[in-house]
């Protein structure tokens, strides 16, 4: 059976993921109850995988608790901490487990996080992870040349930013993701509308948008500071100033924040190429929750 | 070189007694290590660390050394790296399971530990490795660590 993000997106639907980062727990309870809120309005939601460079519960495990309790999951999978015998070890196990969806990730540097000693793997990198889980799924086959019975049924995502695109400018990185086999694309947070008109276009010339679904990342920002901070130190990220500046004069800065993502929700599903909106919001799945409810996108949606 | 690391096993408590003599005086150099800065003695210490620790014990330079704990035999040099003793994978003669040809380096660090007088540290559980050190002097680390006992190890020179 094909998922739900893959479904949506194949029908044509504009599809809505979510991301949650696993708690530091020893029982699935408290997942499940991050989560909840989602069921229903998210498509799936991505389950990051050591965010900073810390130790939270297996992303593994928590897209399994999400899958058992029908939320689908996006198991973000990371290099920094798996070599590729794991790697390919966890792509099986999250294949039994009703995992569906995957996206491939670098990740943080270990000196990133809380643990700045541990080593760092990075066995393998991001094309080659790709190129494993489609070889395993289309051809059913391990690198080692070893079957893998019945095939995995994996739909691959890669990441991006995106980029004031120069003049000439080729999306030489993204197009080698597409070739080594990624199926959709979820974007690092995009709030410059315009910038992203521009660099779609500017994907549009290499025939990006027709052979992979590209998810924006946006978001309700918490406060004005929170803008600040993504500005001053997330790669890529640029929250305009009239954005700042509203969120800096509301009364009410969650309510304003839940606004300003749902006028960018509507405004990006207009846009020609893009194929949904993955909305990230560090714990305020709630936040992320009434956003998709009040932008009214599922109710456009073709009857499945 | 490997025979070489051989003959650092055999010679342990030789080379025991040299480093009891070599320690103290980086301690009693310290007032002048500082001076000139230890950042700065950083790179030329590595420099001379590696030379030196290389030829005789095929050091890799981990940050850390253990080597006054394990015998005078690199524990860096396990084919796993284990810090606290072999794995279960030794061969009857010796040998190392991942490099049959080499002795294991855990086995030589048993032998080498019962020459020196102070052989008994190997007993003592050593700490996973900080992979933020690699590259460091352990010398220059160890010689602050005795004069300014700090609560955080002495992390990578500022560069």
């Amino acid at each position: 059976m094909t998922g739900q993000l893959e479904s949506v997106l194949r029908r044509g639907d504009f599809a809505l993921t979510a991301e949650t980062t696993p708690p530091d727990a020893g029982t699935a309870a408290p997942v499940v109850a991050r989560v909840a809120c989602l069921k229903g309005l998210a498509d799936a939601v991505n389950v990051t995988d050591g965010a900073g460079a810390r130790a939270h519960m297996s992303a593994l495990a928590a897209a399994a608790v999400l899958a058992k309790n029908g939320i689908e999951p996006v198991m973000q999978m990371t290099l920094r901490d798996r070599n590729r015998l794991a790697l390919q070890a966890d792509l099986m196990g999250a294949g039994a487990l009703d995992v569906r969806n995957i996206l491939c990730l670098r990740g943080d540097d270990v000196t990133a996080g809380d643990q700045p000693e541990a080593k760092a793997v990075f066995d393998i990198d991001t094309l080659t992870l790709v190129r494993t889980a489609r070889a395993m799924r289309d051809d059913g086959l391990l690198p080692a040349g070893r079957k893998v019975e019945p095939r995995l049924r994996m739909f691959i995502g890669v990441a991006d930013t995106p980029l004031e695109p120069k003049p000439g400018w080729r999306p030489d990185g993204l197009l080698a993701k597409l070739a080594a086999g990624a199926d959709f694309v979820q974007t690092q947070y995009c709030f410059d509308v315009g910038l992203l008109r521009r660099y779609l276009a500017a994907l549009a010339d290499h025939g990006v948008p027709d052979n992979v679904f590209l998810i924006i990342g946006i978001g309700p920002i918490a406060s004005a500071r929170a803008a600040r901070w993504m500005n001053d130190n997330l790669f890529g990220v640029s929250v305009p100033a009239p954005i700042v500046e509203r969120l800096e004069k509301a009364a009410d800065p969650r309510a304003e924040s839940i606004r300003i993502c749902v006028e960018l929700m509507q405004e990006i599903a207009e846009i020609p190429g893009v194929a949904g909106a993955h909305l990230m919001a560090p714990r305020a799945e709630e936040a992320i929750a009434e956003a998709i409810d009040a932008s009214g996108l599922l109710s456009r949606r073709k009857a499945a | 070189m490997y025979a070489v690391r051989l003959w650092s096993v055999r010679n342990a408590r030789l080379l025991e007694r040299v480093y009891d003599l070599f320690e103290p005086a980086l301690v009693r150099l310290h007032p002048l290590l500082r001076r000139i800065g230890y950042d700065r003695l950083e790179k030329p210490m590595e420099v001379v660390e590696r030379s030196v620790k290389g030829l005789l014990f095929d050091c890799q330079m981990c940050g850390r050394c253990a080597l006054s704990s394990t015998g005078m035999s690199c524990p860096m040099n396990c084919p796993k790296s284990l810090r606290n003793g072999p794995c279960g994978g030794v061969r009857l003669n010796g040998h190392c399971e991942v490099k049959p040809e080499m002795k294991c380096v855990w086995v030589q660090a048993w032998e080498g530990s019962r020459r020196m007088d102070e052989g008994d540290k190997i007993l003592e559980c050593q700490k996973p490795v900080d992979h933020s050190l690699k590259g460091t002097s352990a010398w220059l680390r160890r010689t602050r660590e005795l004069v300014e006992p700090a609560a955080e190890p002495v992390k990578k020179a500022a560069s």
